[in-house]
């Protein structure tokens, strides 16, 4: 296992935001996490980036997070911040180059290269960060943590923050795919907190769903994702349709008739149509 | 103009341009001044013969040498220290003046000359002649620590807080510098009017001697900061992700500033907008990495103080302005300028 999580308990300010959390995560797999906005997926994300002091244990290759040397750690694992914000002039080359080691190999810039072309952000390369558009930060700070475990040997763990709340879906597709090819190529487990139901269910192996810092709910998208839970945990109503591709669908339902809603029109309006 | 593909500047030649600045401006500080020095006395002191004119050569290495080396010095560290704390605060208005560090390592010292003969006796037998740079070294440390703890209640800096509580510190070690003020002597008040005001027109080869291995020591070690600061630009969780001790960094930077700052205090006074002015300018034109901008930073804010220091010596001969004084006249329109025709910061 690449990743163990047994019994992780989080507080801030005196209440528990994470309660008691346990999951596995195995090379080459890529697991998300879903849940409504304050269930705690972010916290434990942090938790498990070493940002938050937790209770239980967390270990990376079976080692204890707190044991591992930082630099040493930081070659096996990549977190990528829901939000990270640049006011000074750097430019995307070389936020993309701080990702990689200390010690970078020959190859250094040829995977840099490669890593901003993949995500569409090699015509970028000398633009300064802080005039980019939030989707152009986003893919940096990606192909920025890629960068920094993609060729490192051993066990790796990627960390995902809703890396993929601010693009357009064609980048979305872009950016999930690359992560997925990359999780099966290179063998790097993937743990990414998402909101968006279908991308899970697309790209997912596993999902895991969390409620009120719980785990709630765990397994593969057809298994989790169902009118029912969507039910309970979320409190929407929605169809789940199996599509040919293969994973399902999540249709939400409107609420209420949508015929009897009618916008209040100016009567002067109404006269002049 | 060399410009790579950002349009930036290129590293090499900016460090030869900014060397031959700084030796240029060697040039005109040492030759500039009240007694007239002929090159040829100052090329024959340098290769170590006897000059022709005893005077020339006893002003050249008693008053000008000693001088030029300390401002360079000082305007040297104060600009790196800027750039350590604008990288450490990811906040590029953070400078030793503004966030009081200047402040509580003038508080310090004034506190050394004022009460070291009656409260502060311990303190003059234990450290001798060392008592005003290691206290204002203490005093810088201390707020630097002060600042960075008001600003990063809820772990991560709170940059509006940080601003606003250097505006506090520096009342409140303005206050206490008055206080003291009120309690000093003629003789004490006459230096306590060098600190707030900046000068080094007491500068000699003792002060030299004091000074310098604080603020060499502070410019030795931040090139080992910059891979980290560089981090700290893209937030302060970032910087352990990938694998550096953000503490060790933190206070490593807060030592380095607290020991250069502290240091410059107590050899020149206070000497503002070197640390806003120097590093600012030197992002704008080689962007913002660490290892370009604390070199770069630490000649051109050498070159810069020495620059101000010769024309604070020569606008109203045979007197002379304050050096601080001199530094705000410049700096402040300078960085009004620099604001409104820049739009990343």
């Amino acid at each position: 296992m690449v990743l163990c999580v047994n019994n992780v308990s989080v507080s801030l300010e005196r209440s528990r935001i994470v309660d008691g959390i346990d999951c596995q995560l195995k090379a080459g797999e890529l697991l998300m996490l879903l849940g409504p906005n304050g269930a705690g997926k972010s916290t434990l994300l942090k938790a498990i980036s070493g940002d938050l002091p937790y209770g239980g244990s967390v270990t990376l290759s079976g080692r204890e997070l707190g044991q591992w040397r930082p630099e040493r750690l930081a070659r096996q694992r990549a977190v990528m911040p829901q939000r990270v914000e640049v006011n000074f002039p750097l430019t995307v080359e070389e936020v993309v180059q701080l990702g990689r080691p200390k010690i970078a190999s020959g190859r250094s810039d040829l995977v840099v290269d490669e890593l901003m072309n993949e995500l569409d952000i090699g015509h970028l390369r000398h633009r300064l960060v802080p005039g980019l558009s939030g989707g152009e930060q986003q893919r940096l700070q990606l192909a920025r943590v890629l960068a920094q475990i993609i060729d490192s040997p051993g066990d790796r763990l990627l960390l995902l923050d809703e890396c993929t709340s601010a693009l357009d879906p064609a980048h979305q597709q872009m950016v999930l795919d690359l992560v997925r090819r990359l999780a099966k190529a290179e063998g790097m487990a993937v743990l990414a907190v998402v909101h968006d139901l279908n991308l899970a269910a697309q790209f997912a192996d596993r999902l895991l769903v969390m409620k009120a810092g719980r785990l709630v709910h765990e397994g593969s998208a057809r298994e989790v994702l169902t009118p029912e839970l969507l039910d309970t945990v979320y409190g929407f109503t929605a169809r789940v349709v199996e599509l040919e591709e293969g994973y399902p669908m999540v249709v939400p339902r409107r609420r209420g008739p949508s015929s009897a809603y009618t916008a209040p029109v100016n009567p002067s309006c109404r006269q002049a149509s | 103009m060399i410009r790579d593909a950002a349009g930036r500047l290129g590293f090499a030649p900016s460090l030869v341009v900014a060397l031959l600045a700084a030796a240029l401006v060697a040039l005109v500080s040492i030759t500039s001044g009240a007694y007239p020095l002929a090159l040829g006395d100052i090329l024959s002191v340098i290769i170590g013969r006897e000059a022709s004119d005893p005077v020339a050569s006893m002003v050249l290495l008693e008053v000008r040498m000693p001088r030029f080396l300390l401002g360079f010095l000082v305007g040297a560290v104060l600009a790196v220290s800027g750039a350590l704390l604008q990288g450490l605060f990811r906040n590029p208005l953070a400078d030793p003046g503004l966030i009081g560090v200047s402040a509580g390592a003038s508080l310090a010292a004034i506190a050394v000359i004022v009460l070291g003969n009656t409260w502060l006796g311990g303190w003059l037998a234990m450290t001798g002649e060392w008592a005003l740079p290691i206290a204002a070294f203490l005093g810088g440390s201390c707020t630097v620590l002060l600042a960075w703890r008001i600003a990063n209640r809820s772990g991560q800096t709170a940059v509006a807080t940080l601003l606003l509580a250097g505006i506090a510190i520096n009342a409140v070690a303005g206050a206490a510098t008055g206080l003291l003020t009120f309690y000093a002597n003629d003789e004490e008040l006459r230096s306590l009017t060098f600190w707030t005001m900046g000068s080094l027109g007491h500068a000699g080869w003792d002060d030299l001697l004091v000074g310098a291995p604080f603020m060499l020591l502070a410019l030795l070690a931040a090139p080992w900061l910059a891979r980290p600061l560089d981090a700290f630009l893209l937030g302060e969780s970032v910087v352990g992700h990938l694998g550096y001790r953000t503490d060790t960094v933190k206070k490593a930077a807060i030592l380095v500033v607290g020991l250069g700052v502290g240091a410059a205090v107590a050899v020149s006074g206070l000497i503002g907008f070197v640390g806003l002015v120097v590093p600012h300018l030197v992002r704008q034109l080689l962007g913002a990495s660490h290892r370009v901008v604390l070199p770069l930073s630490a000649l051109v804010g050498g070159t810069l103080l020495v620059a101000a220091d010769s024309l604070a010596r020569v606008v109203v001969a045979p007197a002379e302005l304050p050096i601080g004084l001199m530094m705000a006249l410049i700096g402040g329109p300078f960085f009004l300028a620099l604001l409104l025709r820049t739009k990343v910061i």
